[in-house]
């Protein structure tokens, strides 16, 4: 079965790995620049982007994790992932991989007192509202010409893709809702066919999950 | 849209997971720390080593410090007001300050009551000593929970002991049958409603660090073996001789702390930890970790 990593420098990894795995997917703990060899798709969580950026330099994986997105394995970025996934960072030379053409602002709500829940349209996802947790969160002010905006929050986008890059300003590894993971599942049965039988098994799987 | 929710308050603590909290005292220290990789800084206006040494009553910092780290750093920014003084709590809510730790270091404004933190914006950690002090605090509001240890010493003694003694109930609570839970709960100072939530998800409801004591790269990966969440780490930077890679070299060792070789890489030439003291050396009455009730 094909692998799902989770870069688990720091940061909410161990929700995005119990929502991946509720959806019936294999996932892989990515922590050193060995274990990029073994996956077919990469999450990088929520968390204080700097951290995760230096560690990515220190641990010496920024230029292979580039290479394999540029050679189209799929990655989603949420919240802190997103920032690290843009290629220009507002008033920052933070680490970052790039592979997004499109400029964020950090923090650009405010501080945590600033923090807010919200349901966001989202036409990819069905007609139901998501449930959307900002925390800090960043949006971005620039898009590409490549890049479908999935949601926007006051005419800003907070959930785009690119091709193979998915990238959300908040959490849905928060909420009990899987249908972003879901998506970008079905974004990684494009690149390794396996998961489209994990798409169609998902919902069994998740609730076989619920039952135990 | 909804703002100062239990998910938003508990969410922002599941984000600083794996990672490190450093204490700093003026602008320049939180752009080390922050240059670091620290993933939130705790504003202060001295380190517990040195409110030890002062003595005398320590209080909240004044708005001045905590405006101009806030200024300085991208990242979250805590702050500590004292046991059970709201007000203290309140005045750093109006500053925007990121988290509030309701802190033994500082010296406890109220010998009964803790703060009620349920009808703030802002979200708390508290420190405690075991399972029951724990789930008291989070019934009162809090979103994050620390072990205590015994701040200010360099001594990781104490945080061992709350940390082993905090993970030893929830393996006894989870192993109890459910009409055992309520007496569990009792003989523990625990509200029975936090007790089975606990026992429900096999660990505590928010996201735990450890705290009070912790001075090596060594010590940071040893409480997270124990099974913190992160680490704080107080007067063990900014009391030692080289700041910056020390700093450096304990975020690497909260992030790859079963990795050995690397650990004896980052834990060579570190410069001088900050001298330490014996628990016993520190009569009862002086210890902080018996603040909070």
């Amino acid at each position: 079965m094909a692998n799902i990593g989770v870069l688990v420098l720091q940061g909410a990894f161990r929700e995005h790995i119990v929502c991946l795995r509720r959806l019936g997917a294999a996932t892989v703990e990515v922590r050193r620049r060995g274990d990029i060899d073994g996956i077919d798709a990469l999450v990088i969580p929520g968390g204080e982007s700097t951290t995760i950026g230096k560690l990515l330099v220190e641990g010496d994986m920024l230029a292979p994790l580039r290479e394999r997105v540029e050679a189209g394995m799929p990655i989603y970025g949420s919240c802190a992932g997103l920032i690290l996934l843009c290629r220009e960072i507002e008033n920052s030379d933070q680490p970052r991989l790039g592979v997004l053409d499109a400029t964020v602002r950090r923090n650009a709500f405010g501080r945590q007192a600033d923090s807010f829940e919200a349901a966001l349209n989202m036409r990819e996802l069905g007609s139901r509202p998501f449930p959307a947790v900002f925390i800090r969160a960043p949006v971005l002010t620039c898009v590409g010409p490549d890049v479908l905006v999935l949601a926007e929050v006051t005419g800003r986008p907070v959930a785009v893709r690119q091709n193979n890059v998915l990238a959300t300003s908040f959490h849905p590894e928060l909420t009990d809702d899987r249908r972003l993971h879901r998506y970008f599942l079905s974004m990684c049965g494009a690149a390794c066919p396996v998961y489209k039988q994990v798409l169609k098994d998902g919902n069994a799987v998740e609730s076989a999950w619920k039952k135990l | 849209m909804k703002q100062g929710t239990p998910r938003l308050k508990t969410g922002l603590a599941e984000m600083l997971k794996g990672g490190v909290i450093m204490d700093v005292t003026t602008p320049e220290q939180a752009k080390i720390a922050e240059g670091a990789g620290a993933c939130a800084v705790m504003a202060l206006e001295r380190v517990p080593a040195d409110i030890r040494a002062h003595g005398g009553v320590a209080r909240m910092a004044d708005p001045t410090v905590v405006k101009t780290i806030m200024a300085a750093v991208t990242i979250p920014v805590m702050a500590k007001a004292r046991i059970g003084h709201f007000v203290e709590a309140r005045i750093l809510e109006a500053l925007g300050v990121d988290y509030i730790d309701e802190s033994e270091v500082l010296t406890p404004a109220d010998d009964r009551h803790h703060i009620d933190k349920r009808g703030f914006t802002v979200p708390f950690v508290c420190g405690c000593r075991n399972l029951g002090e724990a789930l008291r605090r989070i019934a009162e509001g809090a979103a994050m929970i620390r072990t205590k240890g015994e701040p200010g010493t360099g001594n990781v003694v104490e945080a061992v002991r709350h940390c082993r003694q905090v993970m030893d109930e929830i393996r006894s609570l989870c192993a109890l049958p459910e009409d055992e839970v309520a007496n569990f709960a009792k003989e523990c100072g625990a509200p029975l409603e936090a007790a089975l939530a606990v026992r429900r998800k096999g660990r505590l409801t928010v996201v735990n660090f450890a705290a009070g004591g912790i001075a090596t790269p060594a010590d940071a990966a040893m409480m997270m073996h124990l099974g913190c969440d992160g680490v704080f780490v107080g007067s063990g930077i900014f009391k030692s001789g080289d700041p910056a890679k020390r700093a450096r070299a304990i975020v690497q060792a909260v992030t790859n702390y079963r990795d050995y070789a690397m650990l004896a890489e980052i834990s060579r030439d570190l410069g001088e930890a900050m001298v330490g003291i014996e628990i016993s050396a520190i009569t009862p009455a002086e210890r902080m970790q018996e603040r909070g009730w």
